[in-house]
């Protein structure tokens, strides 16, 4: 309930300091007055830019002096980049595409022969990575067909609900479960020269050291797996741990496009340019019955990563559209010049003769 | 005698019986709550999700229960969700146990009661209807009390009736005859019974009656007014003790009656929001039938192919609707959930500024502002009418005697008062029996009561502010009136003590418009009737052949000069008259039935064959600033209207002085009045034909209309005055009803208009209660329309600060708060719906469940709130400009057109974000956990650049929100980050450590905004609004004119303007951002279309004109 004034606190002692607000200093009468505070009287000292030209075209010049050489950086980091891109799931098969389904879940032998030509020397460490398209790892149904827990943690083996509809086979549960172990990739690669020496895949350490050590555990063991009556992909090693395990450490990561690449492995020798690489693969995993393609990925890497040139594009597309716009606006400035903020704009005769 | 209605209109109370009406009647436990323990949460639940918004978040978190279709965690709704609704729960228990404090304060209070014969102390709560109440002095009420007792000799108390009404002043409040000079000891003996009605809230009237049981005098019926309650609440002052009879407890006394909670206003911005929050549900489920669709194609025409998908030959039967609700829930978070909170929170504290605001302190009276409404501080920033009353508002309402003319004399001139007045100090001592009778009657002639301090000082408490002029001019013309001993009133005049007994109260009532006493002057033994009242209500009831030109003359020239007037008026009666009258009067009094109007017939019979003794003029001052106050608001595109009860001449000469309309020959006034319908109509359309025609001209035109006019215009003419209200900027009504001036606001409301009523007194309660926005003066009349009002001011100057500094401000603000949390939703929202075409159209959701209950409670409405700081621009330009004023009527910064901008940008950067995101991180990189953060990382850095570019002042707050956020945003990840459990586990150190993760982001900036800078640069130096003008000329330093400057060559300006002419932005094509352009109010004014031509000189009457200068 607000009182009025009680002339008890007439000389009540203000705290304020000094009311910026009020052009006097007449004696408070209430102690109800709100005490002087720079937030309470919205006047915190603020800075007010307002968007001049000047400003307007230092920033966007600023943009473009920014933009271009790292644009032109991350193109020639980009361009330093080899990659040996091999499309092999049509060479290595020919036929309709019933034929080719009917044989790739086949037992026959699907061992096929690749030979790569380098164009440019590559250094080691030399990245082998299989590409997949239109495979959609990040499909709903898909990309929530696993269990965390169950992979970390042995006791949590039967923790498969989320795992459905690959979440158990013989009444068992199945380690690891969910559609996406279950659909392990299973193409394997080897290479060697043209002189027809071997060149060693290390695969060690190609999936992450967190999920190595944290993620994947080392006391769990597949099991039961591909032992439905559906067979997926690719088996595993049943004494291995999952924590070994790392092509399917590196697949269980699921991509966010159905365009991706996964690491294979790495060959850690320098290949020179010209040289021949002899890729022998086993051709086993199914991208036939949706007409996915199947690449096989040789790069180097550069401090930007693989090769890509987009970021290197985009940055000196946008350093460029900054560099048009800057000079747009400085032309229309110096051609018609505007007084900023010049009160003869302001109208405001709301009825001169009646609009 | 006793008038018997229907038994069950009435209540009978056996007073002093112990046992009878315990069953009947409800105890004195008041209770104000809302809830109680076991009802809270249901009865709380309930009224929440009475509301569309929560019903729709209520169905969308049951929908995520389902796992099948949850595309995130359910409790990334249901989190946010129980938060709101804890928040909101946590309000109402908290307000309702204050409730409950007060209460059980209020009931454990202990009071005095007769129980079996004795006195007890018990708790308030107990009281039971029946029982003897006794009171100390300034002891509160606790329940309605009939008066039985009191330790005056005459049976009377005086009580203050703050809480009931705000009135501030004492009121006497009488014993009913039938209990004079009961002994006080016999009075805990006493038995009766009160036949009342039953409770109701009116706290004017009371009309019941008493009759006492033997042995206390006769079976005599005794009639009972509100003159002999004691109310709840009410303080008894200036009285040792007091006694009464409870008839009303508990919630059924007329206190507990009156309480109820008004009806929630709306704001216009709103009910926008509501409109707009409708268009994206409809967009949504546009969007999810779309989807839902293309899901179930690409499932039965891809999916099935796609053979580590695994999809099920056969579904349930409710397969086909999965998709279509899984789209339906990632889509959901497109109507933001955070506003409603982000909105409560800014409002509440825009009524904070409102309150803290030491600009709008009242220095005299140290009453701050204060806004009890707190969530309708954006419409004052859209105000289109104001109407206001003139009494107490415009003026001071506080009356000073000016002016007197004593049976044709005049007294009091420019150069001084009538109370300095020579010949009238001559007058009274030479004895002039003209003179001291004027005196007597205004001395007398009141129902002030004098208080008298022990240094011997008289101070008066009056309860009109004419009477207490009246009786101080009195005094400082020697006739000072000194005491008042229950009827007897004694006058000191020149020393000598005259006295006299109060027979009758003839009460003022605002039907008869005077008020008359019949006293008995104590030396002669003559009966006078002394009679003060408006003229038209005392001039007609002279004696017959009476002169009262001069008198009438006499109130035009005072009504002139902006002076209240009040004819003064007595008759001698004789005794027989006197006691035939009593009779009726009495027999008037008791009735229960039309009490007032019988009274007032009776009255009648007496008060006539009048001699008119003289005109007494009174100023009220016209408070600080109102013309200026007036006048900006009037610029900034305001429409005045003025609603006052007093008479046409003086609100005329109060409108002239205080800025309202213009003098002639830049002003006009048109009257329409009449006392027939044919009269009103002919009025009605000669002032519309004129109305039309000026229309075009730079004319200020004003109509005048008083209530008889109205009410018949209202009747029977709405439709053309509904015209003439659209048309005319200015009116003035004068002579209204409170329902009238309700009536009016109503009629604007119709119109679509923002109306704010302003106003002071109680009979401005109900205008204040029937605008979209209530201001209340907490003035000398009380703080009935204060405590009513959304806002309370002390003084109507502060109107102008409370409009275009705080309404403008908050306008603003939650224009820009509520788009952008909707961009920032639709932001999220459209690059889950385009991974959605990179996943399959399967509803996959690209974030996950913390990111996006982080992203809207945290990351995005975080460096909105502080916008509640931003000022565009400084509140000295406000001030100068008011004009600026007019964005916010017209709504220019939040409609459709500003959405759509708001709407674009969303998906423009949802767009930059995502095809960025999949190109930079494609390939190797292309992992679901780390391109989920690269994308909301982008749209967080967007976010903060999108903030800093639309504020417009940067206080350390606003960066520390903003830059702050951002490294929030990072820590909170990093923290999420190290849990080995959570699925974001370690990625964000990763992203930290890439070159690319950070080229990505600057990319984004870049690319997101540059567009949205360059388009926003143009528009502000080359197609720029008002407000960037004036923002250009404040922050450049350059010298901001005055308008006065620019008003006077509109033709030429038009030229130089041809650039930024209002017909070209107004159809421009980028609509984007800022409000259109537009600078002619018609094109939001509605408007009946131009009038046809007509020779309006021929068809507008000269007399219809009304001139300031014509009289003078």
């Amino acid at each position: 309930m607000s009182n009025p004034a009680t002339p008890m606190n007439a000389n009540a002692p203000s705290s304020s300091s000094g009311g910026a607000g009020s052009p006097d200093s007449a004696p408070r009468r209430n102690s109800k007055r709100p005490k002087y505070s720079r937030f309470t009287q919205q006047e915190l000292p603020a800075c007010k830019p307002i968007l001049t030209p000047k400003w307007v075209i230092s920033a966007f010049m600023l943009v473009t002096i920014v933009f271009i050489p790292i644009g032109l950086a991350s193109l020639f980091a980009s361009r330093d980049v080899v990659e040996i891109i091999d499309r092999y799931d049509n060479a290595c098969l020919q036929g309709s595409k019933s034929e080719k389904v009917q044989f790739i879940q086949s037992n026959a032998n699907k061992t096929c022969v690749r030979s790569l030509t380098v164009r440019k020397r590559m250094k080691q460490p030399i990245y082998v990575y299989y590409q997949l398209d239109s495979f959609y790892q990040n499909h709903r149904r898909y990309v929530k067909s696993r269990s965390d827990s169950q992979l970390r943690n042995r006791g949590d083996e039967n923790q498969t609900s989320d795992c459905k509809p690959e979440n158990d086979a013989n009444g068992m549960a199945i380690v690891p479960c969910g559609l996406v172990a279950w659909s392990l990739f299973n193409d394997t690669y080897s290479f060697s020269t043209g002189s027809n020496q071997q060149l060693p895949v290390n695969k060690r350490h190609i999936s992450w050291k967190s999920d190595r050590e944290d993620k994947f555990g080392s006391d769990v063991f597949p099991k039961n797996f591909q032992n439905g009556s559906l067979i997926g992909g690719g088996r595993l090693n049943e004494s291995l741990p999952l924590s070994e395990q790392e092509d399917l450490i590196v697949w269980m990561r699921t991509a966010a496009l159905p365009t991706f690449r996964k690491l294979y492995g790495k060959i850690e020798v320098d290949i020179e340019a010209g040289e021949t690489i002899n890729v022998r693969l086993e051709n086993n995993y199914n991208t036939y019955s949706f007409s996915g393609k199947k690449k096989l990925v040789l790069s180097t890497t550069s401090w930007l990563g693989g090769k890509n040139n987009f970021i290197g594009i985009a940055y000196l597309a946008v350093g460029g559209l900054c560099l048009l716009l800057a000079t747009t606006f400085t032309l229309i400035y110096l051609v018609k010049p505007r007084h900023l903020g010049d009160p003869t704009y302001l109208s405001w005769n709301r009825n001169p003769g009646g609009h | 005698m006793i008038a018997c209605t229907k038994s069950t209109m009435k209540r009978f109370v056996y007073i002093n019986d112990d046992d009878l009406s315990h069953e009947l009647y409800c105890d004195n436990r008041i209770s104000n709550r809302k809830y109680t323990l076991l009802n809270f949460l249901p009865k709380n639940l309930w009224e929440q999700f009475s509301r569309f918004m929560n019903q729709y978040f209520l169905l969308i978190a049951c929908l995520q229960l389902w796992p099948l279709i949850t595309p995130v965690n359910p409790a990334s709704t249901w989190g946010p969700l129980i938060f709101i609704f804890a928040v909101s729960a946590t309000k109402e228990a908290w307000d309702d146990y204050n409730r409950y404090l007060s209460d059980k304060k209020a009931n454990e209070k202990e009071v005095w009661v007769v129980r079996q014969g004795s006195k007890k102390l018990i708790q308030a709560q107990e009281i039971h209807v029946g029982n003897l109440v006794w009171l100390r002095e300034n002891d509160e009420v606790p329940c309605d009390l009939i008066l039985l007792g009191t330790s005056e000799p005459q049976g009377v108390c005086y009580v203050e009736t703050a809480a009931l009404d705000g009135e501030t002043d004492l009121k006497t409040r009488s014993i009913p005859p039938a209990c004079m000079g009961i002994d006080s000891d016999l009075l805990h003996k006493i038995k009766g019974v009160i036949e009342c009605p039953n409770p109701d809230k009116d706290i004017r009237r009371f009309d019941a009656n008493v009759r006492l049981f033997p042995p206390f005098i006769d079976n005599d019926v005794c009639p009972l007014t509100i003159k002999n309650t004691i109310l709840q609440s009410c303080y008894l002052r200036n009285t040792d003790w007091a006694c009464g009879v409870a008839v009303y407890t508990g919630n059924e006394t007329k206190l507990g009656m009156s309480r109820g909670v008004p009806e929630p206003k709306l704001t216009a911005m709103d009910a926008m929001i509501d409109k707009l929050t409708g268009a994206i549900f409809i967009f949504q489920i546009v969007v999810v039938i779309v989807l839902g669709i293309a899901g179930n194609i690409w499932k039965d025409t891809e999916a099935r192919k796609h053979w580590y998908v695994l999809y099920p030959d056969e579904g349930p039967w409710y397969e086909l609707l999965i998709i279509p609700l899984r789209f339906e829930l990632l889509c959901s978070i497109m109507i933001p959930i955070s506003i409603k909170v982000s909105l409560d929170l800014v409002k509440s504290l825009y009524a904070k500024f409102i309150d803290w605001d030491n600009q709008m302190v009242d220095l005299e009276t140290g009453t701050s502002a204060n806004a009890t409404n707190t969530a309708i501080s954006e419409d004052l920033g859209q105000v289109e009418y104001i109407l206001t009353d003139k009494t107490g508002t415009l003026t001071e309402n506080k009356m000073i005697f000016k002016r007197c003319c004593i049976s044709g004399t005049f007294f009091g001139n420019e150069n001084g008062d009538a109370v300095k007045d020579v010949e009238l100090l001559n007058a009274i001592t030479t004895g002039s029996p003209d003179a001291i009778r004027f005196l007597t009657v205004m001395a007398i002639c009141n129902t002030v009561i004098p208080i008298k301090s022990p240094s011997g000082i008289v101070s008066y408490k009056a309860q009109s502010q004419d009477e207490e002029a009246l009786v101080r001019a009195a005094a400082s013309l020697h006739m000072i009136f000194v005491n008042k001993n229950s009827n007897i009133l004694e006058i000191n005049f020149n020393g000598s003590l005259i006295q006299y007994e109060v027979l009758d109260y003839l009460e003022f009532t605002s039907d008869r418009k005077r008020m008359s006493v019949v006293v008995r002057d104590c030396n002669s033994g003559k009966i006078i009737l002394l009679c003060k009242g408006a003229d038209e209500a005392i001039l007609p009831c002279a004696y017959a052949g009476h002169q009262t030109k001069t008198f009438s003359e006499a109130v035009d020239q005072y009504a002139q000069m902006g002076l209240r007037t009040l004819c003064l008026a007595w008759r001698e009666l004789n005794e027989i008259e006197y006691q035939d009258w009593s009779l009726m009067f009495k027999e008037a009094n008791s009735t229960l039935v039309d009490r007032e109007w019988r009274v007032a017939e009776v009255c009648q019979r007496l008060e006539h064959d009048l001699e008119i003794l003289g005109v007494a003029a009174i100023e009220d001052r016209l408070q600080d600033g109102v013309p200026e106050t007036i006048e900006t608001l009037r610029k900034a595109g305001i429409n005045f209207w003025m609603l006052t009860g007093d008479k046409q001449n003086t609100a005329i000469q109060i409108a002239l002085s205080c800025n309202f309309v213009s003098p002639e020959p830049k002003g006009q006034l048109l009257l329409v009045n009449g006392k027939t319908e044919d009269d009103v109509c002919r009025n009605l359309e000669r002032v519309l034909l004129t109305m039309r025609i000026t229309k075009s001209e730079p004319k200020d035109v004003a109509f005048v209309i008083d209530g008889w006019a109205l009410e018949i215009a209202l009747k029977y003419y709405r439709k053309a005055f509904t015209e003439l209200a659209i048309l005319s900027r200015t009116a003035i009504c004068c002579r209204v009803t409170p329902s009238q001036k309700a009536q009016l606001v109503e009629l604007l409301k119709s119109c679509d208009y923002r109306t704010l009523a302003i106003g002071d007194g109680g009979n401005d309660v109900r205008m204040i209660q029937q605008a979209d926005i209530g201001v209340g003066i907490s003035g000398r009349e009380g703080l009935q329309a204060a405590r009513a009002a959304d806002y309370s001011i002390g003084k109507f100057r502060f109107l102008k600060r409370l409009i275009l500094v705080h309404g403008r401000y908050s306008y603003n603000r939650t224009a820009f708060l509520s788009q952008y949390s909707f961009y920032k939703s639709l932001l999220i929202c459209f690059i889950q719906i385009f991974f959605s075409f990179v996943s399959g159209v399967s509803g996959t959701s690209l974030f996950n469940s913390v990111s996006l209950m982080a992203y809207n409670v945290f990351y995005t409405s975080i460096p909105v709130l502080v916008s509640v700081l931003d000022k565009d621009l400084s509140e000295k330009t406000v001030m100068q400009h008011p004009q600026i004023l007019y964005y916010g009527q017209a709504g220019r910064l939040l409609n459709p057109t500003t959405f759509a901008g708001w709407f674009g940008r969303a998906l423009f950067h949802a767009i930059v974000v995502f095809v960025i995101t999949i190109h930079s991180y494609a390939f190797e990189k292309s992992e679901l956990e780390e391109v989920s953060m690269v994308a909301l990382s982008g749209c967080v850095w967007l976010q903060a650049f999108v903030v800093t570019l639309e504020t417009n002042s940067f206080t350390i707050l606003q960066h520390l929100a903003i830059w702050g956020n951002l490294v929030v945003f990072y820590m909170i990840n990093w923290i999420v980050s190290a849990l080995p459990r959570s699925g974001m586990y370690t990625i964000m150190y990763r992203l930290c450590r890439e070159p690319s993760y950070w080229n990505t982001m600057f990319l984004i900036v870049a690319a997101g905004m540059g567009p949205v800078l360059a388009l926003k640069y143009f528009r502000y130096t080359y197609r720029s609004s008002k407000i960037n003008i004036l923002q250009q000329a404040e922050r450049l330093g350059g010298p901001i004119l005055s308008l006065g400057n620019i008003e006077p060559q509109p033709r030429s300006l038009d030229n130089d303007l041809a650039p930024l002419s209002i017909s070209q932005s107004k159809n421009g094509r980028n609509s984007v951002f800022e409000p259109l352009l537009s600078d002619s109010p018609n094109a939001v004014r509605r408007s009946f279309g131009p009038g046809a031509t007509f020779d309006f000189f021929q068809s507008q009457p000269k007399s219809s004109t009304y001139s300031r200068n014509k009289d003078n």
